[in-house]
């Protein structure tokens, strides 16, 4: 990398010049400032970088960035990004998806991606509802969510993202919403620094077909007692003073206790780099609604073999054993002969 | 092979033979089949195989299902099919006999292994008793070797385990028929001592190999062997090869002549995972193959490497092309290169996985939603593959579209003789990426527009990422003519729908026009696609040696059709178009060009033999 030029950006230089057209409001907003803001404090170039995503409402993102950038189909996004990162090591490569996109109709390519730990930054944006099609429950919506298409309430259990990311071996996962610009920021600049796969699950507010969807949590007013910001090395601990925490019990399990009936001592240290996801799946399923505390941060962060380097490393190897192909040589692998 | 005591007979020198090995699937078949091939061309004669097999891997063992057959026809002339009826049939089992004695022609020789007709799998096969104690078998000449107890016999002084020595005696029975039809020893014997590792198995199979190979010779159950003299092939060096194989090395030299890594995005799927196997072994020519989760990551992938600047490539069966349908479109409109091969097999669902089919023409054609015209190629010979892969990866690169290659399950396993190509005389098909702005702005600065074609290709500039200034977005959104800008409006969809349709409709003045072989003055034409072209040929020639005029095209590209076509097509009064498939073709070039033309229809998993189609062509002509 030394021999490279990384050009010094302003933010102006990562935005296009294409009018954005989410609806007023929209979280979106808030998260592509996030990315606007911290790009150019991450030291890499315009040209060099990729957003690819689905379909929905915030895979248009690509359109706002003064990127290379393709704009897919519906939950593909993950495949068509591990394409161009295992052709192209080099670049750096963001995938923007949402809870329909990633969880439902691209829930396979969301696992595999997770799995091969290809060096790929996700934002996933977490609506809990589909808003593009004006409005249909998703695979994140809670149980009896009254929609469009679920009248009478929805009868299916939702997705948690981060359990989803965590069950596929994701070697980076975290969260972050799309009121605190600077945690998001500190968030995508630590994912985008992560060597693999980097899963990030952003609390997003659709204001037209789902508003409020987190104000239990995110809001101002809610956010001292409710929002579990986890620090890696840190206990676990929230509300006015800590006065809150989080005790591992001896089933393994998580609970929510004042710390002073506990003791400091009881109360959980966050590790990001532990292997066993084992205690991030535990803090994943922390909450289990949209008005419990809910943890925030990075719940994992451990190096992993990653999949692009390895698919070059092997046919550098070829290379090296066999030198370069030799289409003649090839053509007479099989054995030949000769007719005069 | 001196040790023994010789019959002194000669061998009776024949034109062509068509030896037809079957068996269970555990039994070896396609390996028996797969080594008499190669015997067969380094001894210099032209050939053609068709290998088939159940889509089971151990279906029940000596039941019909589980008959796993290999056929090869060897010829001491330029030939174009495996044969329409096998002369030989080598049955191992009863279920074998079951399966394939319909296909043996009248008086043709039948060598059973016997000690496989015992009562248990006489009654797997579903015979109610024994073929060779009755007269149902008159019709042939039948010779009962005891394969499997003679192969114990040979092996057993090497301390090979009775059950183990059962595993060779597919070699008995190539020792067979190789002492039957006078193919050299020495390269079937060096290819056991190369292949196996362990000793003891190496042993084993040569010595079942030769104790067949001196079966043959010391008794009488054969009166005397044959030869098939080498075929007067062009000079030059030659390979024998599958079509899945030519496809692969097409592909890589298609990477090689455009200057590309070639990157493969595949889910396994007979009959094409070869093609994937194949790939994955020649890394050092830069290729990368992905195993994706599924067909639409694979197609996904590949679009992804496209954009990123490597060759794309995926390939897979009918199934998989559905799943890629969405992806394919994508890539139309993206209109970046990619290649996508098709190995058709039996639909609709799963089918006849490891049959064949040409079921896929119009899936390839129109299997897309809105108007999404791509270029289509087919393949016509298993070495024909390695040539098709070249020109749809050609057609690819300098249109930025995706072409769809069709093969099929028979020219991707079956082999021929392969004339080696010079590697200089393959077409350079380089491409260069956009390296420069090229749009002035309103505002007068320098801009680029990622749609801004090529006025004589349609083509747009292909920037990859890295390439400084260039950066932009593209998507399957409308876009806006030239800047790519995403666009609505009702004028400008009308615009790109056509330019994309005219982009692939120019592709016509790129290929070569329609040429007619046989009589030009006939009054029928013959007009096929695809693996079709041996038996069409060889039915040409025989009706024109039985003195009946008659001409035949043979289409590779099927979208955009030479430009010719309809003007050659009309010169018949007679436009008859065999197809595996229920007349897809056929249809198409009726509507295209108002000719009356006809369908011979096949659609059995199996080739047509050339003998059908001159029945066919005849009960339409004559």
């Amino acid at each position: 990398m030394s021999d490279t030029i990384v050009p010094l950006t302003t933010k102006k230089d990562w935005a296009s010049d294409q009018e954005v057209r989410w609806c007023p409001g929209c979280g979106d907003y808030g998260v592509l400032q996030a990315v606007l803001q911290l790009m150019p404090e991450l030291g890499v170039s315009p040209a060099n970088t990729v957003f690819v995503s689905g379909i929905g409402c915030s895979s248009r993102f690509p359109y706002y960035m003064n990127t290379y950038g393709v704009h897919s189909i519906h939950g593909r996004a993950p495949a068509i990004a591990t394409g161009v990162k295992t052709a192209r090591p080099d670049l750096d490569v963001w995938v923007i998806t949402g809870d329909g996109d990633a969880l439902s109709i691209g829930g396979n390519h969301l696992i595999h991606m997770l799995r091969r730990n290809v060096d790929v930054t996700m934002l996933l944006f977490n609506n809990r509802i589909y808003g593009l099609t004006k409005g249909q429950y998703s695979p994140t919506s809670e149980l009896g969510k009254v929609t469009k298409s679920t009248p009478l309430g929805s009868v299916d259990p939702p997705f948690n993202p981060l359990a989803v990311a965590l069950g596929a071996g994701a070697s980076f996962v975290a969260r972050t919403h799309d009121l605190d610009r600077k945690h998001m920021t500190e968030v995508f600049r630590a994912a985008h620094g992560h060597r693999g796969a980097s899963f990030v699950e952003i609390f997003q507010n659709c204001n037209v077909f789902n508003d409020g969807a987190f104000k239990d949590i995110v809001s101002r007013e809610q956010r001292g007692e409710m929002l579990i910001d986890l620090k890696h090395g840190e206990p676990v601990r929230f509300g006015a003073d800590g006065h809150l925490g989080v005790m591992a019990t001896k089933d393994g399990s998580l609970q929510i206790v004042e710390v002073a009936d506990v003791g400091e001592d009881a109360i959980l240290v966050h590790d990001k780099h532990r292997q066993n996801p084992g205690l991030a799946f535990a803090l994943a399923g922390l909450s289990h609604d949209d008005h419990s505390p809910t943890p925030f941060g990075i719940f994992r962060q451990v190096e992993s073999h990653e999949y692009s380097s390895a698919v070059s490393v092997q046919v550098a190897h070829a290379y090296e054993r066999n030198g370069p192909g030799d289409l003649g040589a090839l053509l007479r692998s099989n054995g030949t002969w000769t007719v005069k | 092979m001196t040790d023994t005591v010789k019959r002194l007979v000669e061998p009776e020198s024949i034109h062509h033979v068509v030896i037809r090995f079957a068996g269970d699937s555990g039994d070896g078949m396609q390996l028996t089949g797969d080594r008499f091939t190669s015997a067969s061309a380094l001894f210099g004669n032209d050939l053609s195989t068709l290998p088939e097999f159940p889509a089971e891997i151990r279906a029940p063992a000596g039941t019909v299902n589980g008959v796993s057959s290999f056929q090869v026809r060897i010829a001491d002339s330029d030939i174009t099919t495996p044969g329409d009826a096998p002369t030989v049939l080598v049955a191992m089992n009863p279920a074998a006999l079951r399966a394939d004695l319909d296909r043996l022609e009248k008086g043709g020789l039948l060598i059973v292994n016997s000690d496989a007709f015992t009562e248990r799998d006489l009654a797997k096969a579903g015979y109610k008793e024994n073929p060779l104690l009755n007269d149902s078998l008159r019709a042939y000449r039948v010779v009962e070797v005891p394969m499997t107890s003679l192969t114990k016999e040979a092996t057993a002084p090497l301390g090979v385990k009775s059950r183990d020595a059962e595993r060779s005696k597919n070699f008995f029975a190539l020792g067979l028929v190789s002492w039957l039809y006078t193919r050299p020893v020495e390269t079937t014997t060096s290819w056991i001592t190369e292949r196996f590792k362990d000793p003891l198995v190496r042993a084993a199979n040569e010595a079942a190999f030769k104790a067949g190979y001196h079966f043959g010779e010391t008794t009488e159950l054969i009166d005397h062997p044959f030869k098939v003299p080498p075929a007067p092939l062009r000079a030059g060096e030659y390979t024998n090869v599958t079509g899945n194989t030519a496809l692969a090395w097409g592909v890589i030299a298609a990477g090689q002549l455009a200057k590309l890594p070639v990157f493969l995005g595949s889910y396994p799927i007979t009959p094409a995972s070869d093609i994937l196997h194949e790939l994955a072994k020649h890394k050092h020519f830069g290729v990368r193959t992905v195993q994706a989760e599924d067909e639409i990551a694979a197609v996904g992938l590949a679009l992804g490497s496209a954009f990123a600047g490597h060759l794309g490539v995926t390939a897979t069966s009918g199934p998989g092309m559905a799943l890629k349908s969405e992806t394919i479109s994508l890539a139309i409109s993206l209109e970046l290169p990619l290649l996508v091969i098709d190995i058709q097999r039996g639909g609709p669902s799963t089918g006849l996985p490891t049959k064949t089919d040409a079921g896929d023409l119009q899936l390839a054609l129109y299997g897309r939603h809105g108007e999404s015209p791509l270029p289509v190629i087919a393949a016509y010979s298993p070495s024909h593959c390695f040539y098709a892969a070249i020109e749809a990866v050609r057609i690819a690169l300098k249109y930025r579209t995706p072409v769809i290659l069709l093969s099929d399950g028979y020219l991707a396993n079956g082999s021929e003789p392969w004339l080696l190509p010079n590697i200089e005389d393959l077409p350079d098909i380089s491409v260069q990426f956009a390296t420069e702005l090229n749009h002035i702005a309103e505002d007068g600065s320098e801009e680029f527009w990622p749609y801004l074609r090529d006025p004589q290709t349609l083509a747009r500039p292909w920037a990859i990422p890295g390439t400084p200034k260039l950066m932009h977005r593209i998507g399957g959104i409308e876009k806006e003519d030239g800047s790519g800008n995403i666009n609505y409006t009702p004028q400008n969809h009308q615009l790109m729908v056509n330019l994309r349709a005219a982009k692939i409709a120019g592709i016509a003045n790129d290929i070569p026009l329609a040429t007619i072989s046989g009589d030009e003055d006939a009054t029928t034409c013959v007009l096929g696609w695809g693996s079709t072209w041996g038996a069409i040929t060889e039915a040409v020639m025989r009706l024109r040696a039985e003195g009946t005029k008659v001409a035949s095209v043979h289409l590779m590209h099927l979208n955009p059709f030479p430009k010719n076509l309809g003007e050659v097509l009309k010169r018949f009064e007679n436009v008859l178009v065999p197809e595996l498939n229920s007349g897809q073709l056929c249809r198409l070039v009726r509507a295209e060009y108002l000719v009356d033309a006809h369908s011979i229809s096949k659609i059995q998993g199996i080739p047509f033999t050339a003998g059908e189609l001159v029945a066919a062509i005849k009960q339409r002509i004559l």
